[in-house]
């Protein structure tokens, strides 16, 4: 076996693979660590990929070549576009995905992969050079060997000090049945890097054969041919329905008799756990009074009958869970087969991370996933993929590709994490996106599929699909650059105004009734066989609609650029600047943003405080700022 | 700010006055007085002291204020020196000053910048500060203080505080209408919210602006020539402002007086004749610039032909030399006599008038034109918010307004921001 590696990636969750994939198509010779090679690419929690917001991400990772998208594709046996009647802006693409079939489509993506190893063993410990406790430059294996890399990432989600519960019961390890990496966990502790402990849960799972699906309202996959990856050419594997149930006044009596049991009542749980998933015992104990909860019943698989009721985390025990479940519509005589459990974990302030996410004060060291305090599969295969490109551009010595809020929802999500810190596991939402009308999933590929090229991250299939693309998209922009009448659209059945007059097709794309494919059709000179499906027409379209808000976005960034360009010292002491309070201390001390744009955006700093970051700034440094 | 330089300026107005006051402010501050004075006076007591400098030479016999930091205006350590108001004396005091390490003369505005960065003011309460500055009227002086004690700042907390709830009602639904219970039942709520919230900023944009109140209102006498522009104008300001003679033609240019009357802020201005024919070249440029000064003024006094004036809404008729002929103008609403006073009386409490619907009402803060602009985008976002076709749009509109918000209260191009609130100040304030 090979013990010498650029990179170490350690965890075979989705921060993980992607961190390994996209180091190893950039050139980076990659060891991928995990206790069992047979449970990389294991979806620990709901067979689901994409939604709001995590959809963005999961076709921005598509965009990088990355893994995710494909497996979902591969796995997927319910496609649903979610916020269909809103703006493509906001729509959300979700899977449901077979975890059997993800699974296999991940190992045999990394399989593909050139320059990468997988290793099997427990990652017992870092390896330091001599003499020093931040130099990284390798890992011990809890059989004492030793393999060495001038990067390791940590990706090992909740298995640092992971620590389960139901009811009085109490276990350790990440996932039901695995280890915790206990002895890594330790030494991440005694580093000094500061840590903190956050909750999240899990539902239990159903056994689909005591269902009465046919007392339940079904939700059948979506009709249309929308896939999650760019290279994916059409759905292939068979769909199913999900079905929905919901909680009642009896369902809810069932709970409140055992809040006296759960470890989250019982004070025994300190992490926080996320607002928006809270388990169905804190939505009886904060919402008491609503008549009842949606659950959304979600298959596992084809050859599966364990079904996840998406709603109900719970950490209750296991007789309120089984009495709790039949309780409801459709599961009367339902039988669990897996309770539901709440997991506490350990995760690193992801204020301690730069914007490539390597641990500041370290070298060679980077944390992805929901070590970092996020939650969800698309986060953690967002930020795996981040880490990976970023250590493999430090080791190959390249430039990170230029990622910022203006052109990903990764990195608002890196921004938000490494500037703001974590208070609950963070989940992507549009909603943090201020440039969200040109941060859609429809549009992931024409936004960062160029930058991923430069960067060497993509592989030769997706970039020869990627150039027919542009090539097609250039031939669209061409044809709607041609004008047309109000009468010429009217004649081909648009609905428009008579009197508003003779402008390019493009410009036509404003009105709310005018559609690509139509105007297309008006278009005398059309010489471009218009597929149907064409995803490039409904971008587009939407491209057309929203301009004049993506051109006065453009004028914003464009302004926002000066206080970008005003880069802060390292060496900033923020405690010696006068008028700034505790607590902005404190933030901009664990952030250190980077330039004075990315102070503005640290909670809580005032204008004022800004202005004495400046002033200090330019008196402390005076050669070193710029502008 | 430990690392300061300490400065020192002129903090009086120009000498020679009865006294001058030199401020010094930083960390070296009282070093400079023990340097000066030969000795620490007693905290916030005043206290006499000559002054020499480092060469022993007399400077003068002063009064000494010293304040410790940060409980100061400018959060440092301060120091006051009020001496003789001579030009000589000022002179001397501040090369001894300039003579001792660490020491230098102040920039434009930067005693007050130190407040700010300092925290002793925000941003609103620093721009009421420059206003309250350079107020030297009562009304002017009454509207800053409105906007320095964050009168404003407090109103514009309460408007981002609804903002913000409008915009976690939109975006609740954008993000999480798949997820239980969130509904489209808020789409009302957020609109009635979004005109609620407009409306209210809308009543902000209409007091008028705060340069009127800070640069005066603009009277213009206006008329042909020889009609009594001048002597109207030295009457009203009580002194021999213009040059009155019986030559037509004789004001060329345009003579502007500021002066306040009942605390209001005015600044008169004479303009030359208006005439058709002049064989003049200057006088023509005159009576151009006349034509232009109406164009801006906010109140005309028309002392020519009944309805022969510029077109100007808040123009009065006034007949003038009431006291060689009188009933010249059979409707003008004031005949006057400025030589004998005449109507004076009456004309002047009607310009107060006028004036006073012209400018914000004391006590109440009013916005100058940054923060007019950016409410003024705050508030047009949120009209387009309130039209709910497109959640999306709402929601885009939504940060929009947030953003104007946030630039009213300095978030955003800080640093232009700064330099042209601090540029307004002068020396030593």
């Amino acid at each position: 076996m090979n013990r010498d590696f650029d990179i170490i990636v350690v965890g075979g969750g989705h921060a993980g693979v992607e961190a390994a994939a996209v180091a190893g198509r950039m050139g980076a010779r990659v060891a991928l660590v995990s206790f069992d090679s047979q449970t990389i690419g294991t979806m620990s929690c709901n067979p689901a990929i994409g939604g709001l917001g995590k959809g963005h991400l999961v076709r921005e990772v598509d965009a990088f070549d990355g893994l995710i998208a494909r497996a979902a594709d591969d796995a997927a046996i319910h496609y649903r576009m979610l916020n269909a009647s809103k703006g493509a802006a906001v729509q959300g693409p979700r899977t449901q995905a077979d975890r059997d079939l993800f699974r296999t489509s991940i190992q045999r993506q990394l399989a593909a992969t050139p320059n990468l190893e997988i290793v099997v063993g427990e990652a017992a410990s870092l390896l330091f050079a001599n003499g020093s406790t931040t130099a990284v430059t390798g890992l011990m294996l809890a059989d004492g060997s030793e393999i060495t890399a001038a990067a390791v990432i940590l990706a090992t989600g909740t298995f640092l000090g992971g620590k389960l519960f139901r009811g009085e019961e109490r276990l350790t390890g990440g996932r039901i049945g695995e280890n915790s990496a206990l002895r890594l966990a330790a030494q991440i502790r005694e580093s000094g890097l500061p840590m903190a402990r956050l909750k999240t849960g899990t539902p239990p799972r159903l056994d689909g054969r005591t269902i009465n699906w046919a007392a339940l309202e079904r939700q059948p996959s979506d009709d249309g041919n929308w896939t999650m990856s760019a290279m994916t050419k059409h759905r292939y594997v068979p769909q199913l329905s999900c079905a929905i149930t919901r909680t009642n006044s009896e369902t809810h009596d069932i709970i409140r008799s055992g809040l006296d049991r759960s470890p989250l009542f019982g004070g025994d749980i300190a992490g926080q756990g996320p607002r928006y998933c809270p388990s169905i015992e804190d939505k009886i104990f904060r919402f008491g009074d609503r008549d009842g909860h949606q659950v959304f019943l979600e298959p596992e698989g084809l050859d599966s009958y364990l079904v996840y009721p998406n709603g109900i985390s719970t950490s209750l025990p296991t007789d309120i869970q089984a009495a709790m479940i039949r309780s409801m519509r459709g599961l009367e005589l339902c039988d669990i087969v897996v309770p539901g459990y709440a997991v506490e974990y350990d995760h690193i302030d992801p204020r301690s991370l730069d914007s490539s996410l390597a641990v500041r004060g370290f070298t060679g060291l980077y944390c992805a996933g929901q070590i970092n305090g996020t939650t969800g599969y698309e986060e953690a295969a967002a930020q795996g993929l981040i880490a990976g490109m970023g250590a493999a551009a430090s080791v190959l010595r390249r430039e990170m590709p230029p990622l910022d809020r203006s052109n990903s929802y990764m990195a608002v999500m890196i921004d938000d994490l490494t500037l703001q810190g974590v208070t609950e596991p963070y989940r992507m939402l549009t909603a943090r996106a201020e440039y969200r009308l040109r941060l859609r999933a429809d549009n992931a590929g024409t936004r960062l599929t160029p930058m991923a090229i430069n960067a060497g991250a993509v592989g030769a299939a997706r970039c020869a699909a990627f150039r027919t693309r542009q090539d097609e998209k250039a031939a669209l922009h061409d044809e709607l650059s041609n004008s047309a009448s109000a009468d010429q659209l009217i004649r081909g059945g648009i609905d428009v105004k008579r009197d508003a007059g003779k402008m390019p097709l493009r410009e036509w794309l404003r009105f709310p009734t005018v559609g690509a494919r139509q105007l297309l059709a008006v278009s005398r000179e059309t010489h471009i066989n218009i597929i149907p499906d064409n995803p490039l027409i409904a971008e587009i379209e939407q491209d057309g609609r929203y301009s004049p808000y993506l051109e006065r976005q453009e004028v914003e960034i464009r302004n926002l650029a000066a206080n970008q360009q005003i880069h802060l010292p390292k060496a900033i002491n923020y405690h010696a600047v006068a008028g700034l309070s505790n607590e902005m201390v404190e933030r901009l001390d664990a952030a250190r943003p980077e330039n004075l744009a990315a102070a503005a955006r640290v909670r809580g700093i005032t204008p004022a405080a800004l202005a004495a970051i400046l002033v200090h700034a330019k008196r402390a440094f005076p050669d070193n700022i710029a502008a | 700010m430990s690392t300061a330089d300490t400065i020192f300026a002129l903090s009086s107005g120009a000498p020679p006055a009865a006294i001058a006051i030199i401020r010094i402010s930083g960390p070296m501050a009282f070093n400079a007085v023990q340097a000066l004075a030969g000795r620490m006076p007693e905290q916030r007591r005043a206290s006499l002291a000559t002054l020499r400098s480092h060469d022993g030479v007399f400077l003068d016999r002063a009064l000494l204020l010293t304040f410790t930091g940060p409980d100061t205006a400018t959060g440092e350590d301060l120091a006051e020196l009020h001496l003789h108001g001579g030009r000589a004396v000022v002179r001397a005091v501040e090369e001894a000053l300039t003579a001792i390490d660490g020491l230098r003369r102040a920039d434009a505005g930067e005693f007050t910048r130190r407040a700010f960065a300092n925290a002793r003011m925000d941003l609103n309460e620093a721009e009421g500060l420059a206003d309250l500055l350079s107020a030297e009227t009562e009304w002017q002086r009454r509207s800053a203080s409105a906007m320095m004690g964050g009168a404003f700042s407090k109103r514009i907390e309460d408007w981002r505080n609804e903002l913000l709830n409008l915009s976690a009602l939109t975006e609740a639904e954008l993000d999480f209408s798949d997820e239980d219970d969130v509904g489209s039942q808020n789409n009302q709520y957020i609109s009635e919210g979004c005109i609620k919230l407009h409306d209210a900023m809308r009543s902000v944009l209409a007091v008028p602006t705060a340069e009127r109140l800070r640069d005066g209102v603009r009277v213009v006498l206006g008329g042909p020539p020889n009609c009594g522009k001048s002597t109207l104008l030295n009457a009203l300001v009580s002194r021999e402002a213009a040059i009155v003679s019986d030559i037509a033609g004789t004001t060329r240019d345009l003579i502007e007086v500021p002066v306040a009357i009942s605390g209001i802020p005015f600044v008169f201005i004479d303009s030359a004749g208006v005439r058709k024919h002049t064989a003049d070249d200057i006088e023509a440029i005159g009576i151009g610039r006349a034509h232009a000064a109406f164009e801006i003024a906010d109140m005309v006094l028309w002392l020519g032909d009944q309805g022969r004036g510029p077109k100007h809404q808040d123009l009065i008729e006034v007949d003038a030399k009431a006291d060689v002929n009188a009933g010249r103008k059979s409707t003008a609403s004031f005949r006057i006599s400025a030589v004998t006073g005449e109507g004076m009386s009456d004309l002047i409490a009607a310009i107060e008038a006028r004036a006073k619907d012209m400018l914000p009402p004391p006590d109440q803060f009013a916005v100058n034109v940054r923060q007019r602009l950016l409410l003024n985008d705050t508030a047009s976002a949120l009209l387009g918010a309130a039209d709910i076709d497109d959640l999306l749009i709402t929601g885009e509109h939504l940060r929009q307004a947030r953003l104007a918000l946030d630039a009213l209260t300095g978030r955003a191009h800080t640093e232009d921001m700064l330099d042209a609130l601090f540029g307004r100040f002068c020396v030593g304030k």
